[in-house]
């Protein structure tokens, strides 16, 4: 059962992967035996399943993911949200409302209108039918303030960090606020418009080198260069 | 309109008109994500064709009433840019134009995982800039890497090449001069992992014999230009990882 490649190393969509004896795990397809890749990223493997992280993918819903969504349609009782996915993303004004929707009585618009900012959290979704939006928990709801970093939703682990290292130190070292969408948008709020620069700028060097090793150590780094020369 | 008297179009060393050998491709220039509107964009330079590629999706699909319940439709126009020829072409779709849409979208559609994103479209955008024949393999081959680069799930690149009959000899990938004076074009492209044919066209006259070579031939040249694909595809990351190595 012969492997092909090194873990971490770079391939792109039919690369052969492994053949007989390997699971086929994410990013990848298995036929008559063999197991290639579906989209340019670094291979891993995790006992027999090997699977591929992408370099550049778009967002696909899940249920339970936190996700940073625009508004861009009023219509009667529902907000749509893009959410930078295939389907945009439905958002029910009962549940803003946290009470039934009375047309006569209740102006959407007032709560969300179009281009506000909102976070949200999915509640609902398969194939047939759109993603389905919940802003009834605490932390969610329309952004006031701060600053929208778009990355691609791949590296969202990567901001993150084994156990919220990247994102704890980000926190710490640059006094911001940090949200994360899993859909790859991520807002920074900080006290100065200064802090929020220096996150957004250690935001894009993650986003620029995810696919390299000691990314933590080197964002800190650069963090810490940046502050002394302030 | 005086007729051009046709010089030989391979002389005496075996040498065509642009200087290559029989089996030589003319020189390419791929490169990867080079629109910062589009989701995913290549641009080709196959001798003096000059390509770009841009795709979008997938995404919500309008009008509604294309969307298909269980897959994502996939919809392309190749479009020739007015300037891309000597003299001005129409900007309006010709018939060879969405004729050559059609067959681009058939042949990269079952490389892509359509049925992952039902009701969504994927749209691609092929504008020549500068046309010199062999334009619709080098279109394909732009194309498929843009798909790529978008982060569409694919089962492989596609990588395409034609072969032909010129002065009686058989030759890999035509240029403009080749195609229009020559007796046969047979563009190909070909999915490698698969070991797949997924276009081919023809026109011009050969042998049952000839035709076979000929198509051996564009699949050498196909596995090429896949390389090149590869390559393209990679050089930005790998760009990155060594200058943080350093």
């Amino acid at each position: 059962m012969p492997i092909f490649y090194e873990r971490k190393q770079i391939v792109t969509p039919g690369d052969l992967l492994a053949e007989n004896d390997y699971l086929a795990g994410e990013n990848t397809y298995k036929e008559d035996g063999k197991i290639y890749a579906t989209r340019i990223g670094l291979v891993d493997y995790d006992n027999r399943k090997v699977f591929v992280v992408a370099l550049k993918a778009f967002y696909v819903p899940y249920v339970g993911d936190l996700v940073i969504g625009k508004v861009i349609e009023v219509s009667l009782g529902v907000w749509l949200l893009d959410i930078k996915a295939p389907y945009p993303a439905v958002l029910r004004a009962s549940d803003a409302l946290n009470r039934p929707f009375k047309p006569q009585r209740d102006e959407l618009s007032a709560i969300f209108d179009v281009g506000d900012l909102v976070i949200a959290k999915i509640v609902a979704y398969d194939r047939t039918r759109d993603p389905l939006l919940t802003v009834s928990e605490p932390g969610l709801g329309k952004i006031k303030h701060g600053q929208i970093v778009e990355i691609t939703p791949t590296k969202i682990p990567r901001v993150i960090g084994k156990k919220g290292s990247m994102i704890t130190m980000l926190k710490q070292e640059t006094g911001c606020q940090i949200t994360v969408g899993q859909n790859g948008v991520i807002l920074v709020s900080g006290k100065t418009p200064e802090d929020e620069q220096l996150a957004i700028m250690a935001l894009r060097k993650i986003e620029e080198e995810a696919h390299t090793s000691g990314l933590t150590d080197r964002v800190t780094e650069m963090i810490k260069n940046e502050k002394r020369g302030v | 309109m005086v007729k051009k008297k046709t010089e030989k179009l391979i002389d005496k060393n075996n040498l065509r008109v642009d200087g290559r050998e029989l089996n030589q491709l003319r020189p390419i220039k791929l490169e990867v994500g080079v629109l910062g509107n589009a989701d995913g964009s290549a641009y080709i330079e196959q001798g003096k064709n000059k390509i770009l590629a841009a795709v979008y999706g997938p995404k919500e699909i309008h009008p509604k009433h294309l969307a298909a319940p269980d897959r994502a439709v996939l919809r392309c126009r190749y479009h020739m840019a007015p300037f891309s020829v000597q003299e001005r072409k129409s900007p309006a779709p010709s018939r060879r134009e969405v004729e050559l849409s059609k067959v681009i979208k058939e042949a990269l559609e079952p490389t892509i995982f359509v049925e992952y994103y039902p009701r969504t479209s994927i749209d691609m955008f092929i504008e020549v800039l500068q046309a010199d024949g062999g334009t619709r393999c080098a279109s394909l081959t732009a194309a498929s890497l843009a798909l790529a680069d978008a982060g569409i799930p694919m089962r492989d690149l596609v990588a395409a090449c034609a072969a032909g009959k010129v002065d009686g000899r058989l030759v890999l990938d035509l240029n403009d001069v080749e195609d229009k004076e020559g007796e046969a074009d047979l563009p190909l492209a070909w999915i490698p992992s698969l070991n797949a044919v997924t276009l081919l066209q023809m026109d011009g006259r050969v042998t049952l014999e000839e035709f076979e070579q000929l198509v051996n031939m564009a699949v050498e040249g196909c596995k090429q230009i896949y390389q090149f694909q590869k390559e393209a595809l990679k050089a930005k990351y790998i760009a990155v990882k060594e200058e943080v190595q350093e």
